[in-house]
């Protein structure tokens, strides 16, 4: 936090407003300016500038790390909406590259290789705001505690399957609601059990909600998967390769984007889902090993 | 009086939540046939080229200006407040914007988020203290027509402005809690 006369910059509270601003929105995953121009135009409310699209990393192997910086600058200057961008967990240099380049958002992500197996980033530290997965509402509020300003269901980024996005977004709603059933007493022990901090806890209990905002991600590949989400109770979708993975990106990216605002709404769900092309080929998570599932990172 | 809140992307449901806790009956806006018994819009703060995107897919445009000129009042805050505009300086090639009120605004003026802040704030005409204003890669308003009163300016740049039952705010007030603007909406713009 940064104060200079009556001006002050890096509060939680800008942190987590521009989260506010982008809900009901679509944030897309781009590599390079023409793809960062193509979201836009269909109207997402972010990108995320990234070296390589999920189902790619998945398929390359090896370790996945931070983009290039050039990159990231190349995105950065070829849109106006906010751009986010990666670092991998607990790679504090990594985010502090990212805060240096003037990126909107970090994603501290386990899509990109883990540095650190016990730590995440002390994303108080930094004046950017933070986005960290979560499977279930403990994660959630651990990366709350860290610091996280928003953050997204994990999912199983690159699979184009959304069915681990539907289980975590579930578990978080089914423990919120379980803690909104506790006593005040009771609330300590719920703590334990989460592995979060009692403060959190207790916040979560009495308000009904999570204390940030929420985007599902991991599997997004449809207009319909996109509304699925929103009905959940999710604030918003990231996709990933579900957009530049198929066969007419503007045309899905336009597509997606109007079902998340129209979430409710099936006819304009069924109109926009005409003729879209080839959606991206689907992986059953039941064939990638434990070891591949990116979901997994993250403590 | 039924104050209709345009929902196609952003932070609509926080002005919901502030219109109720202060008694009025508000509307979530999705598609344009539901301005039909709206008597005050507000345009909330989202992505301004998403929004105007949605806007110009479902016909929001003439509809709007339709109603207002039909007597509805129109607050926007912050890309609520960039798609009012008569002119907008930094904007996409092909951004459109509802022209409804005379002001000259700038996109992303004061730089990307880590340059978002928060500042106390005079407003004419809200009483009983400064206003907090929560700037998130704000705009500014660069200039104002003659018949267009400033009501709020931060370090020189306009931030707040009123035209009649047209109201443009750079900041978010639906991120603070306090009622104040949205209490001046309902009873000096809507009801005046």
């Amino acid at each position: 936090m940064t104060e200079s006369g009556s001006t002050t910059t890096g509060t939680l509270r800008v942190k987590t407003g521009l989260a506010e601003m982008l809900k009901g929105g679509v944030i897309m995953d781009v590599v390079n300016a023409e793809q960062a121009k193509i979201a836009e135009d269909a109207g997402a409310v972010a990108v995320m500038a990234l070296e390589r699209v999920p189902a790619d990393i998945r398929a390359a192997g090896g370790v996945a790390r931070m983009a290039d910086p050039t990159i990231v600058d190349e995105v950065v200057k070829s849109v106006s909406i906010p751009v986010m961008a990666k670092c991998r967990i607990g790679h504090f240099v990594e985010a502090q590259v990212l805060q240096s380049l003037g990126v909107d958002y970090i994603d501290e992500s386990e899509v990109l290789t883990p540095v650190d197996e016990e730590h995440h980033v002390n994303k108080w530290d930094f004046a950017v705001p933070f986005v960290c997965g979560c499977r279930n509402l403990g994660e959630a509020l651990r990366r709350i505690a860290e610091g996280a300003a928003m953050v997204r269901t994990k999912g199983e980024p690159g699979t184009g399957n959304v069915v681990e996005a539907v289980r975590h977004i579930r578990a978080v709603s089914d423990e919120i609601a379980w803690l909104k059933g506790l006593r005040p007493e009771q609330l300590y022990a719920a703590a334990k059990d989460l592995q979060a901090p009692h403060e959190l806890v207790k916040w979560v209990a009495e308000n009904g909600k999570l204390p940030v905002v929420n985007f599902s991600a991991g599997g997004i590949a449809t207009p319909a998967d996109a509304a699925l989400m929103m009905q959940l109770g999710c604030d918003g979708v990231f996709v990933g390769s579900g957009i530049f993975k198929s066969g007419d990106p503007s045309k899905r990216a336009k597509a997606i984007v109007e079902a998340t605002t129209h979430f409710e709404d099936a006819e304009i769900i069924a109109r926009v889902s005409r003729n879209l092309g080839e959606a991206m080929v689907g992986i059953n998570i039941s064939d990638i090993p434990d070891a591949e599932r990116m979901q997994e990172r993250g403590w | 009086m039924k104050v209709g809140v345009l929902a196609l992307q952003g932070a609509f449901r926080e002005h919901i939540v502030t219109l109720e806790a202060l008694g009025a009956s508000a509307a979530a806006i999705r598609l344009p046939e539901q301005l039909g018994d709206i008597t005050g819009l507000i345009i909330p703060g989202g992505e301004s080229t998403a929004i105007g995107k949605l806007m110009r897919t479902y016909g929001f445009y003439d509809a709007i200006r339709q109603h207002h000129g039909a007597g509805m009042a129109v607050w926007g805050t912050c890309a609520g407040a960039i798609l009012m505009a008569s002119e907008v300086l930094d904007a996409l090639p092909d951004q459109e914007a509802l022209g409804l009120m005379d002001i000259a605004i700038r996109r992303n003026a004061y730089g990307r988020q880590v340059d978002s802040f928060e500042a106390d704030l005079d407003l004419q005409g809200i009483g009983d203290g400064p206003f907090r204003g929560v700037f998130i890669r704000a705009p500014w308003i660069e200039s104002v027509g003659d018949g267009t009163d400033v009501l709020a300016r931060h370090d020189g740049h306009i931030v707040a402005a009123r035209q009649g039952d047209l109201m443009a705010t750079t900041f978010h007030p639906e991120l603070t809690g306090d009622p104040r603007l949205h209490r001046y909406f309902l009873d000096s713009i809507i009801g005046a």
